[in-house]
């Protein structure tokens, strides 16, 4: 039995889920890691992705679109997502308003930053996360990536 | 004296009024529990948020670079007051009071020579607010069409505020709404968002003590998460606003309920004594009609 540890995810609605758990993949900005028991305190901010939680009742996983995460500190693992579905509860037409979201996101950053790079990159690679998750959970978006 | 008929409609249209009260009481009960759970149920959330918060401001604060969300533009002149209020009457003191705060607060800083601009969220406040201070007004947002406010609103309002800072519209953003305490008292509070304070107690000493790693890095975990802090603190104000305004809705509406009911007892009086008066008149008359016989 490998030790366990507390995991909480919030987003600014409600608590979704308070448990003991042995693993947890968060999807970080810098790419994907897992966070197991005594891991050392760390703060990363999320992309959009799949949270992936090992617990001793089984794995669940939730679709999270950004917001960040604390490894650590207290002695667990605590996800405050900006919004955050079950994957089993999550539908098409959510995952299609998120991603026309992020196409918006997309077409702001546009206008308003026409010569820096930086923000409309950022704004880019969210779209394209947005639209990596849902292709991986089977809810692929209609619209067009890019 | 009122004659008879008069003193009848007005018990039947106090009592209709009474009813009306009554109704909106207990709609306002059930909406404040559902409001209240509503804040109860993002607390979480903005503990967590502001403990972070206020671990890392601590650590990168006091750099010159750090972001302009957090040590200001360096300057204290122009201020931007969002004034959040309901979107409907009768609940009491609860819109003229955020007004009311609002309004002293503009008055303080335009008497410091300081220039001011409103952006109200909520039709009352803007009423309230038109008339004496009408040239500040410079935006509102409309939230009747909301029927519960999610987080996607706060953002909306965040998002608004924030491109009017990165526009270098303003140097200190406020935001004013009522602290709900229980359903017969709200305090209008002031909150002062940009640039952000966090309070040091509110953070454990525990999380503020353990060394973070940070990825991508201190400054870019910092630059990502402020803009959120600043739609966090609006979502919890408006949440808070949701069940202060029920609850003053409530606590007024029991009042009504109450006065109603008294004036009822007193127009009954009223009535029984006039009717007796009448009859007792007519038995005079007719008794006398027959002593003079």
């Amino acid at each position: 039995m490998a030790d366990t540890m507390q995991f909480d995810l919030v987003s600014p609605e409600r608590r979704l889920a308070s448990m003991q758990v042995t693993a947890v993949q968060i999807p970080g900005t810098e790419g994907d890691m897992t966070a197991m028991a005594d891991h050392a305190p760390t703060i990363t901010t999320l992309r959009p992705g799949l949270l992936r939680v090992e617990g001793p009742e089984g794995t669940s996983e939730y679709v999270v679109t950004g917001g960040f995460a604390e490894i650590g500190g207290q002695g667990g693992v605590s996800v405050l997502a900006e919004r955050a579905v079950a994957r089993a509860d999550m539908t098409q037409e959510q995952m299609d308003s998120m991603v026309a979201e992020a196409h918006a996101v997309y077409a702001r950053a546009k206008d308003n930053w026409e010569n820096e790079p930086g923000p409309v990159d950022d704004a880019a690679k969210l779209l394209a996360d947005m639209v990596a998750v849902g292709d991986h959970i089977g809810l692929s978006s209609k619209q067009p990536s890019l | 004296m009122p004659n008879l008929k008069d003193l009848k409609n007005r018990i039947a249209s106090v009592k209709s009024t009474r009813k009306i009260t009554k109704a909106m009481q207990m709609v306002a009960a059930a909406k404040l529990r559902r409001a209240q759970e509503a804040a109860e149920a993002s607390r979480p959330y903005t503990e967590r948020f502001n403990a972070v918060m206020a671990g890392l401001a601590a650590s990168v604060g006091g750099s010159d670079s750090a972001p302009k969300l957090l040590s200001g533009t360096g300057e204290d002149k122009v201020h931007l007051l969002v004034v959040m209020t309901a979107e409907r009457g009768l609940c009491g003191g609860f819109n003229s009071n955020i007004a009311k705060k609002a309004k002293a607060h503009a008055r303080d800083l335009l008497a410091q020579g300081k220039e001011v601009k409103i952006l109200t969220v909520g039709k009352k406040g803007r009423d309230a607010l038109r008339r004496d201070l009408g040239d500040h007004l410079v935006g509102h947002v409309d939230l009747s069409e909301v029927k519960k406010i999610g987080y996607g609103d706060a953002q909306k309002i965040a998002q608004d505020v924030l491109n009017r800072f990165d526009a270098g519209e303003f140097d200190v953003a406020t935001i004013f709404y009522a602290k709900f305490v229980n359903v017969v008292m709200q305090t209008p509070t002031a909150q002062q968002i940009i640039p952000a304070k966090f309070d040091a107690e509110d953070g454990e000493d525990s999380g503020a003590s353990t060394l973070f790693d940070y990825e991508p890095s201190e400054e870019a975990v910092l630059a990502d998460l402020l803009p959120r802090g600043v739609a966090t603190a609006i979502f919890s104000a408006l949440l808070e606003n949701g069940a202060s305004e029920q609850g003053a809705r409530m606590s007024a509406m029991d009042n009504a309920t109450r006065n109603a009911g008294e004036m009822i007892d007193k127009l009954t009086i009223q009535y029984n004594r006039s009717r007796q008066a009448v009859i007792t008149n007519e038995l005079i008359e007719i008794i006398s009609g027959a002593e003079a016989l």
